[in-house]
């Protein structure tokens, strides 16, 4: 179940997204989010959210040198934290840049596909909706 | 307050010496909360009441509050200095992402002292400020504008803060505003001129970071409670929708949008420059703070063609808002929507507050008819209602400083009418012009005794609004302002958008200051409130404020407003109540 940016053209800047992901990493503030929203090029021409797109194939658990990424069923993947050893390459990796990083623990802050996101907008930029089948 | 709460960290700044440091002040915020109460502290502690206003010694203090960043439409920054236009307390509030990014740069409040010996401005990324060149920027008027040039310099796009100034704070024009995040201003009292006189042409802040609250589970709970009365309140309908230009209609109706200089409550067409007209016509896009679902900000797209160049257009977005359509609308006498916004792209990119430079230009297009000015004064140029060709050269004129009226103009409207006459119809209020609201005694008393002489200090509109139904004695509006304004310093300590405030109750407030650590009652808040007001006033007493002799202008009374003509005798009776009240705070 990945999230889809649905119409950036809608989105106003708010980072309500933002501050619900960051909830879902069990904190307030913004470090552990892993969505940015960025103006394209001033706020004048309006934003684009980067946010994981729960890819079938990750090149980030592919770039993992210690497998701490694990690819789920379905799209996305888990973070094995005690496996990870905060080298950052899985944030490289992503075209998106939709891979967080908190400071604090030094490692990144992984989408975990909850569809928070999706439900705290008050625009509908976002929606939580499965893969298409083929 | 919670322990490890970056809150009370205040980061000093020392242009002078190129030096920073930060100072642990619990002491400060445990009292004061943030905000409005923490900057008023920082300005009695950091700003010698006497000092001369363009010298290194007038601070510019930046103040957030415990909400901000922890729950949603706590997206202010209040600003606070010595006022280059009125000479006594400068505060104003801004949203766009400055208090977003100041809370995750880990600091509750800034404090800028000295002057930098050449042009700089501040790149502030967590607990590093770097004190960056900025003579190229400085006197840029054409091709790309210096939050152009500093985005793409710096990091922290999504998050950061980008405060600048334009030409006019450059020119220390008293009433030149700071934009931040293109559309968002520390409009009024002139910081942008404080900016200016400290070689300062702006400051980026960003940072990111977790922050604490006492229950997490809970604080999940309340969040979502207080998003979702956000954006499905009717409450919030009005901002949400139209956004404030949906006031233009309805007081036009009641009378109480200011025309032509409040010579009259009457324009023809000005259904043309209307919110639902805004919106059919121009509305492009819609943009909100960092952490407010609102979307208020609301953005017209322009398309301007080429005149040498067939076939070429540009096309500009300008956020347009109530205040702007009566200040460079109605009380110009214009009535077309793309008039409007010409003079709103002029006075953005000048960086001037619309609010004052709207009613100057409609004090000297009186000034003119009534021949207390002429032409050689203009520089040939014919001030008339309607015309924003005219006023857009006089605007350029201001800038320049062409010559002795011009730069007497970029002083304000009272500057301009103690030399050259016309103070009947001068619209100020303790120095500063007036606001879009001719409603009633409301209005008028909230504009005289605000301690910012600012609509948002009492909203004396909204008290008018009730005095249209039921009238209401001098005592009653009297205590409705004076109890207005004491809560609002709660509000603006928080710091929550003041078009929060219908969801934002004290009990809301409460319970929220609960998560952040704050064990408070409704008692509490209000002591802290009138404290609050109390220093403010202080610091304007301190300052040669002079509380006497304080009157409406006269032309308010000329004009019939929302509730009927205005009596004067009722008003002196409520100015003398109100004063006395204030005086009991001290």
């Amino acid at each position: 179940m990945p999230i889809l940016v649905k119409d950036s053209e809608k989105c106003v800047g708010c980072l309500i997204c933002m501050f619900a992901c960051n909830r879902t990493h069990q904190s307030a503030g913004l470090e552990s989010s892993c969505i940015k929203v960025r103006s394209q090029g001033g706020i004048s021409r309006g934003f684009t959210v980067f946010v994981c797109r729960g890819c079938q194939d990750p090149p980030c658990a592919r770039a993992c040198p210690e497998d701490a990424l694990l690819v789920r069923k379905g799209g996305g993947i888990l973070l094995n934290e005690s496996k990870c050893n905060g080298c950052g390459y899985c944030v490289n990796a992503c075209i998106l840049d939709a891979i967080g990083w908190n400071s604090k623990t030094n490692k990144p802050v992984i989408c975990i596909q909850c569809g928070e996101c999706a439900k705290n907008c008050p625009y509908k930029v976002l929606e939580l909706r499965a893969h298409d089948k083929e | 307050m919670i322990k490890n709460d970056p809150l009370t960290r205040v980061l000093y700044i020392d242009l002078t010496k190129k030096r920073f440091w930060i100072e642990e002040r619990e002491d400060l915020f445990s009292q004061f909360l943030g905000g409005t109460g923490a900057a008023i502290k920082l300005l009695q502690e950091n700003c010698p009441p006497d000092c001369d206003l363009f010298s290194p010694e007038n601070p510019i203090i930046f103040a957030i509050g415990p909400l901000n960043a922890l729950f949603p439409i706590a997206s202010k920054t209040v600003a606070m200095f010595k006022s280059p236009h009125t000479g006594n307390l400068g505060e104003s509030h801004a949203g766009g992402r400055s208090a977003i990014a100041i809370r995750m740069a880990g600091f509750g409040a800034i404090v800028i002292k000295g002057r930098s010996e050449k042009p700089c401005y501040l790149s502030i990324h967590d607990d590093k400020v770097f004190f960056r060149d900025a003579t190229t920027l400085w006197g840029l008027r054409e091709g790309v504008s210096a939050g152009r040039l500093i985005r793409r310099k710096e990091p922290g796009s999504g998050l950061r803060t980008i405060m600048r100034i334009g030409p006019a704070g450059e020119k220390l024009i008293s009433y030149a505003c700071v934009t931040l995040e293109t559309y968002r201003h520390f409009g009024r009292l002139g910081l942008g001129a404080v900016f200016g006189s400290k070689n300062l042409k702006a400051i980026l802040v960003t940072g990111q970071r977790d922050l604490p609250v006492t229950d997490f589970k809970e604080y999940k709970s309340f969040y979502s409670e207080i998003l979702k009365q956000l954006t499905k309140s009717e409450k919030m309908k009005k901002y949400h929708e139209l956004g404030t230009p949906a006031n233009v209609l309805p007081l036009s109706f009641s009378k109480g949008i200011p025309i032509k200089n409040l010579l009259t409550n009457e324009l023809a067409g000005i259904e043309n420059i209307s919110g639902e007209s805004f919106a059919e016509k121009h509305l492009g896009r819609r943009v909100a703070c960092a952490h407010c679902p609102v979307a208020c900000i609301h953005l017209a797209a322009l398309r301007k063609p080429y005149k040498d160049e067939p076939y070429f257009y540009r096309t500009v977005y300008l956020s347009y808002d109530y205040e702007l359509i009566y200040a460079l609308g109605s009380m110009l006498g214009i009535n077309d929507s793309v008039s409007v916004l010409r003079l709103i792209e002029e006075v953005e990119d000048m960086g001037l507050d619309a609010m004052s430079t709207g009613v100057i230009l409609a004090w000297i297009t009186e000034a003119y008819e009534k021949r207390l000015i002429n032409k050689t004064h203009t520089n040939d140029i014919t001030p008339e209602w309607g015309k924003a060709d005219a006023y857009i050269e006089i605007i350029k004129n201001i800038i320049r400083g062409t010559n002795e009226f011009y730069q007497d103009m970029g002083k304000g409207v009272e500057f301009a009418s103690e030399k050259y006459g016309g103070k009947d119809f001068a619209l100020t209020y303790g120095k500063n012009e007036m606001p879009g609201y001719h409603t009633g005694y409301g209005a008028h008393l909230g504009y005289l005794f605000g301690a910012r002489h600012s609509h948002l200090d009492s909203a004396g509109y909204a008290i008018d609004k009730e005095a249209m139904k039921k009238s209401l004695s001098e005592n009653e509006i009297t205590e409705r302002i004076f109890t207005e304004e004491i809560w609002r310093q709660v509000i603006s300590s928080l710091v929550i958008c003041f078009f929060g405030r219908e969801i934002y109750t004290p009990e809301m407030i409460l319970k929220c200051l609960n998560l952040t650590g704050f064990n408070l009652d409704e008692k509490g808040l209000l002591t802290m409130g009138r404290e609050i007001y109390a220093n403010k006033y202080r610091f304007k007493i301190a300052c040669g404020f002079n509380l006497e002799n304080l009157t409406f202008p006269k032309r308010v009374f000329e004009t019939p407003s929302s509730i009927g003509p205005l009596n004067e005798e009722f008003a002196n009776k409520s100015i003398k109540l109100l004063k006395e009240k204030i005086k009991s705070l001290l």
